[in-house]
């Protein structure tokens, strides 16, 4: 009785934090600037089904996605465990599903252990490649200790409740042999049979680990259910709904601005008078991007596929798109605090433009879209960018010279170059 | 900078020379504009959407005459612009001058819809992406495509056809994507099937279609010093396509021909690899 209610007050805890958690970074997402993307949904249905659900984009790295798909699969469908271990700790309950499923109680159990291992091994592989291999995806300026850190804690985590997982079987296997006590004979442990004779004979001992790896196991789910705002972890959800909202249109098309339509117009035609006075041009700040450039930074698993195909940091510039989406993501969470400890309006001097984005960074970008290309859940650093270089020409007017003087010469001869419009059809001569 | 980006052009003028297809065969070329067109109350069922490079830059002015040459070839009703042409805005766009852009392209719609222009075939990938996808909601509707889907869709028709002899049998030829058209567009397979009628030998280089690497030029960096860094990315490149022994790289962009053919430079492979748009290729391959 002692250790269901136990188990309610951090279940009903765990739940709350996590929820009072989503809630301030949907908050942090919202502080973005409106843009409609509810058009067109059987198209994001079948976008989100494809790339977040059917992992597409995973395949053109077929080795991280074999491991993935692994991790994936093995943790969504344990899961299912997972709601067996609630209704059995919050009940008082032991192995609840086994007499609803009968024989095929058997299966699930054998299948959760099977998948247990592959998911085990495969964040083994991701902790070597990491941190053994060291793959250069994985380095770079914004590849600093926390990110780091964050991507071994995440697979440590996994291969620990993997292990708990079946450590707690493989006592329970035992413990049913011995026809001891509560623990009634269900379920099929072909993993945790093999490890069950490294355990001690006697049922005491093996009751211990068993209630230990189970406490251990749901505790450690709480908690990483917890840690996951904090983390790029929190892909597992985000990547969802941010496929959802990916833009449809063709990735070369970028976005015509209704505030200068506007004011080009008045400028065209004295006669005509804008509706509203426009805001600020492009993006000095987070809250100058939109809620879905907001939401694709919570999104960001730092996976680096964009890093390693954009051609100017290949080429050694200092852009990397991975940087891009951390930077908006660590200023986001930087104003969304203030927000909780100093009130909405409050100003710390900083913004995303200069305190954590270079404009070196902005000006090396060649628009290619190799990054939103290959980002697996379809991630758009380049529409940042071009918002923050927006921001620098047309509120600021500071662009490179040589950007001022191919301006002036689409303006005064309607070509990019210093040529006199009259020359233009010479070629035809 | 501006001498930069002259000595760019200049140095296209002297490596033309070096070449050995193109110019000066097959017959006189005869462009119409709008403006006669119209004068002479005739409607043009397409207009040439030259662009700048095309019409300023003596390399791609060669792409520009391909072009027309095809057009006059296979008989299709044209007209250009002239010297009523403007930029379509892109380089602004990109660079973040949505003013200037927009400037650009509303006064360009006014022109085009005033001509009353229902299709137009650009010479470049940049021109074609902004034509198609940003004018239509400043009030630009017009049916665009690249000229590569223009000879693809006329080989389709047999319109054109590779002659006996042609100079392209059995030579080594891969195609660099240009960003705007391939991942931009999803354009991969009209420029490649131009190719596939050449019985050349085709070769894809390591980083091809939706991976290709771009070739440095995009999002204005054609009119900017590069930011500082180990490495070109045209000399990057043009690596993948030593790698592929290719002889010629097939383009669909003269921003890319630019920086392909500096990137060749470069590594000092000029007897070596050839760049040449898409529209030369066919245009020589079918004898004009």
């Amino acid at each position: 009785m002692i250790s269901q209610l136990i188990f309610f007050i951090l279940f009903a805890a765990a739940v709350a934090f996590f929820t009072q958690n989503v809630r301030k970074i949907r908050r942090n997402i919202l502080l973005g600037r409106a843009i409609d993307r509810s058009d067109r949904p059987a198209e994001r249905w079948a976008v989100m089904a494809r790339v977040a659900l059917g992992q597409s984009k995973m395949t053109k790295r077929p080795v991280a996605a074999v491991l993935h798909i692994l991790v994936y699969v093995g943790f969504v469908i344990i899961n299912i465990e997972v709601i067996e271990i609630l209704i059995d700790g919050l009940f008082g309950s032991h192995r609840v599903f086994a007499s609803v499923l009968g024989g095929l109680y058997g299966l699930l159990i054998g299948s959760f252990e099977v998948l247990a291992l592959l998911v085990w091994l495969a964040c083994a592989v991701f902790l070597i490649r990491r941190n053994v291999l060291k793959l250069k995806r994985f380095s770079g300026v914004e590849m600093t200790a926390w990110p780091k850190s964050d991507a071994n804690y995440i697979l440590i985590t996994e291969i620990l409740l993997m292990s708990a997982f079946l450590l707690m079987n493989a006592a329970d296997y035992k413990l049913q042999a011995l026809h001891y006590g509560h623990y009634i004979t269900a379920g099929s442990f072909p993993v945790s049979s093999l490890i069950a004779p490294l355990l001690p004979a006697g049922a005491s001992a093996l009751v211990i680990i068993e209630r230990a790896c189970w406490w251990f196991h749901i505790l450690g789910i709480l908690a990483f259910l917890n840690y996951l705002p904090y983390s790029k972890h929190f892909h597992i959800i985000m990547a969802f709904p941010n496929t959802w909202y990916s833009r449809l249109q063709p990735k070369a098309e970028f976005n015509n601005m209704a505030s200068v339509t506007a004011e080009v117009k008045a400028m065209l035609d004295p006669s005509f008078t804008p509706e509203t006075q426009p805001g600020r041009f492009g993006a000095k700040d987070v809250t100058d991007l939109t809620w879905k450039n907001l939401m694709d930074a919570y999104t960001c698993t730092e996976c680096g596929r964009c890093t390693s195909v954009c051609p100017a940091n290949q080429t050694g510039k200092l852009l990397s798109p991975r940087k891009i989406m951390m930077d908006t993501r660590d200023r986001l969470t930087e104003v969304g605090k203030n927000i909780d400890q100093h009130g909405k309006d409050h100003d710390d001097g900083k913004a995303l433009l200069d305190s954590y984005i270079s404009r070196e960074e902005l000006w090396a970008c060649t628009t290619c879209n190799a990054c939103t290309e290959a980002c697996p859940v379809n991630i758009d650093p380049l529409s940042i960018i071009i918002e923050m270089r927006r921001y620098i020409v047309m509120e600021e007017s500071t662009a490179p010279g040589s950007l001022n003087n191919m301006f002036g010469n689409v303006e005064n001869n309607g070509a990019p170059w210093k040529y006199s419009n009259a020359d233009r059809f010479n070629w035809a001569k | 900078m501006e001498d930069l980006n002259k000595s760019e052009i200049e140095n296209s003028k002297s490596a033309n020379n070096s070449l050995s297809f193109g110019e000066g065969r097959g017959e006189a070329i005869e462009v119409p504009t709008m403006a006669a067109m119209v004068a002479a109350g005739k409607v043009p069922e397409l207009l040439f959407w030259v662009g700048c490079a095309g019409s300023f830059d003596e390399r791609a002015q060669r792409i520009t005459r391909s072009i027309c040459k095809i057009l006059q070839h296979v008989g299709i009703s044209y007209a250009v612009l002239g010297t009523e042409e403007s930029c379509t805005g892109d380089p602004a766009k990109r660079a973040g001058n949505e003013f200037l852009f927009q400037m650009q392209a509303m006064t360009n719609i006014e022109l085009l819809n005033a001509y009353e222009v229902k299709k137009i075939v650009t010479g470049c990938p940049h021109c074609f992406n902004t034509l198609k996808n940003e004018y239509p909601s400043l009030g630009g509707n017009y049916e665009v495509i690249h000229h590569t889907q223009l000879i693809q869709q006329l080989i389709d028709e047999g319109k054109l056809k590779p002659q006996d002899g042609q100079p392209f049998k059995g030579r080594k030829i891969t195609y660099h994507d240009a960003c705007y058209l391939g991942r931009g567009n999803e354009v991969y397979e009209a420029p490649r099937s131009a190719l596939e009628v050449l019985d050349a030998d085709l070769v894809e280089m390591k980083r091809c279609r939706s991976n290709g690497l771009c070739c440095g030029a995009g999002g204005a960096q054609m009119f900017k010093e590069p930011e500082p860094g180990k490495k070109e990315i045209n000399v990057e490149r043009i690596e993948d396509a030593i790698e592929a022994k290719a002889q010629i790289v097939a383009s669909a962009c003269p921003f890319c021909m630019t920086m392909l053919r500096d990137g060749v430079k470069h590594h000092e492979k000029e007897q070596e690899i050839q760049v040449l748009d898409i529209a030369e290729i066919t245009a020589q391959a079918n004898g004009l």
